[in-house]
């Protein structure tokens, strides 16, 4: 529509169809290898760190020591695998990070779904405040809410234990969990819940049977997106974890560091490496649908 | 953490006004069957006690787990309260706060953090506004751009800070050596001078939000109407031009959003600069959240800390809502 009297001025102003294409959205040879150009500077800037880490985890200490570091190692080992593997308890760390990122998941969707549900589906004071929630949580810093939630955990005889971790990482990725999983719920049509009302179903039934299938491969997403967060989260794990057998794998990293820092370069990098895959590899799994679901929302608005 | 907040962003506006515009459709969809069905009336009663029955299992963990020990922390912020100190906690009223006001330290660092939050949330918004233009555009090899693009986000902070300190090292970085090779000179050690720490670790911080500011921005610029583009571009608008009476004014509430939130999460951040510089060198990095953490976990003071993380909210809460007001009002002129 807004089109039309547009198209119409196009022969108006000397310019065939063809032309016009050209000169529409078409861009200049020129303009595009600028494109071009500045799309490879954004890549080289993205990539390079993470090439780097790759590239100084398979580099023998020798070359690591040397004054003229190269990209690409000259004699590649694992040597600073197994060295970062006899170092720290990476495996233990790595075991009680996949324990507190894989409970947080699964509690998180568990108690999210039904809530994520009513937010979408029963309009009312409940909502509001559950999205007053979401928001406000977003604006307070951790130190606010770490305190308190240390002394409770300590009361709780929770400090130093997975469950105090899961538990805090359950509550702290609910915001993100209920907002994803009630768009989800909007995408199933209430007509398909009324449908199956009228065919007899009860309210549990048509929640269990119908809905729920329907859901399904958002709340895997969900899940998913809640295990990386969890897997990758440092702060309160710093916090509330004590003991080395206890803490988790970012913790662990950090370890490598020590006060002299300098020194441990290629396990540093191995064991840095090793702990982003599996964030790297999920991530790769849900990313189109979670940048999907942002445009899907988006689009709504 | 960005991770989970920052795919969060459009909740606020985006799902939720969806969420208005298909209730009413539903409700009267609803109605409507209601009519020709007597069971309807059970209906709106599953509506109130199930309701409550559903929300029950995530409302108790919120409640217990986060509501609470906000409130918590404020009211801990007017006590004396110390970590392993067998006296009971009193109250002091306003004494923290007083005493805060005269920490010259807490307000150096309260403005480190300020330069480090506006300094990361600005070019990192401009840099991600730039990518995503470049991804909007119809480019060969944008798949793979995309997929890139997207890996800081998935890794953990503290694999962010450990690889930067890679790139950084003053010997086996390779930043030193491009620019040894660049015959620029020799190099130096970014992350411990007292004039390159800073710059160095807002670098990083750029870089670390880069996609989730992206996607927003990318998501956003989806949105925007293509007609009006190729009807701007008839008429014979330059880019600059569309860009400026087109595609802005479509992004301009994405744009606002993650900007705001971008700040919030950047002044509060904590992980990177923690690996990076641990706040040295001579507290020149010393972000507030640092300063608050050593204050309660290395010192014990959880109530001075507690009202550190008071004022930190209060401030952002009014930084932000100047700048919201003012950029809405920017609009309206226009």
């Amino acid at each position: 529509m807004k089109r039309g009297p547009l198209v119409g001025r196009g022969p108006l102003l000397g310019r065939g169809p063809a032309r016009r294409e050209s000169t529409g959205l078409r861009t200049g040879r020129p303009a595009r290898a600028a494109q071009y150009l500045a799309l490879l500077a954004y890549l080289v800037f993205l990539a390079f760190p993470f090439v780097w880490l790759i590239s100084t985890a398979f580099k023998p200490a020798r070359e690591l020591g040397s004054l003229h570091p190269t990209w690409i190692p000259e004699q590649p080992t694992l040597d600073n695998f197994r060295q970062a593997f006899d170092e720290q308890p990476l495996l233990q760390a790595a075991a009680n990070s996949l324990i507190a990122a894989v409970g947080a998941a699964v509690i998180a969707v568990v108690i999210a779904t039904p809530m994520a549900y009513v937010m979408a589906r029963h309009r009312g004071r409940l909502a509001t405040a559950a999205t007053g929630w979401v928001v406000v949580s977003q604006a307070f810093p951790f130190v606010l809410v770490i305190i308190p939630l240390f002394l409770v955990l300590k009361n709780l005889h929770l400090i130093n234990t997975l469950w105090g971790l899961i538990m805090v990482y359950v509550v702290w990725s609910l915001p993100f969990a209920l907002w994803m999983l009630a768009g989800y719920v909007r995408a199933v049509p209430a007509e398909l819940e009324e449908a199956a009302a009228v065919d007899g179903a009860g309210r549990v039934r048509t929640l269990v049977s119908v809905v729920a299938p329907l859901l399904a491969p958002g709340i895997v997403a969900t899940a998913l997106f809640a295990f990386i967060t969890a897997w990758n989260e440092f702060f309160f794990a710093l916090v509330l974890l004590k003991t080395p057998e206890k803490q988790t794998l970012p913790v662990v990293l950090t370890h490598f560091l020590g006060a002299e820092g300098v020194a441990d370069l290629g396990p540093l990098a191995a064991a840095a490496f090793l702990a982003t895959l599996p964030s790297l590899v999920l991530f790769a799994l849900i990313q189109r649908r979670i940048t999907g679901g942002m445009t899907a929302g988006a689009v709504k608005s | 953490m960005t991770s989970v907040t920052a795919a969060k962003r459009p909740g606020p506006d985006g799902p939720h006004s969806g969420h208005n515009g298909r209730d009413g459709q539903g409700g009267r969809g609803g109605r409507a069957g209601g009519t020709g069905r007597p069971g309807r009336p059970e209906r709106r009663a599953f509506g109130d006690r199930a309701a409550w029955f559903l929300v029950l299992p995530a409302l108790i963990p919120i409640l217990i787990l986060s509501v609470g020990p906000l409130l918590y922390g404020i009211a801990l912020a007017f006590t004396d309260a110390q970590s392993g100190r067998t006296r009971s906690t009193q109250w002091i009223g306003t004494l923290n706060f007083q005493d805060l006001l005269h920490d010259t330290l807490f307000w150096d660092s309260f403005r480190i953090g300020l330069i480090w939050a506006v300094g990361v949330t600005v070019p990192q918004f401009l840099l991600a506004l730039g990518l995503a233009l470049l991804l909007n555009q119809n480019l060969r090899m944008r798949w793979l751009a995309r997929a890139l693009a997207i890996i800081p986000w998935a890794m953990p902070e503290v694999v962010v800070g450990i690889m930067w300190r890679l790139v950084y090292n003053p010997d086996a970085g390779i930043l030193n050596e491009t620019i040894r090779d660049l015959g620029l000179g020799d190099g130096r050690d970014w992350l411990t001078g007292l004039a390159t720490a800073l710059p160095a670790v807002i670098l990083v911080g750029i870089w670390a939000g880069m996609p989730q500011t992206t996607v927003a921005l990318l998501a956003g610029l989806q949105n925007t109407p293509r007609e009006l583009h190729e009807a701007a571009a008839l008429d014979g608008a330059g880019a600059w031009r569309r860009f400026r009476h087109v595609t802005w004014p479509a992004l301009k509430p994405i744009a606002l959003a993650i900007s705001a939130l971008n700040l919030i999460w950047n002044f509060n951040s904590f992980a990177l600069v923690y690996v990076l510089t641990s706040g040295g060198p001579g507290g020149r990095t010393r972000l507030p959240m640092l300063f608050a953490y050593e204050e309660a976990f290395r010192y014990g003071q959880f109530g001075y800390a507690a009202a550190m993380g008071c004022v930190m909210v209060a401030v952002i809460s009014v930084l932000l809502a100047f700048y919201l007001v003012g950029r809405l009002r920017g609009g309206e002129d226009r």
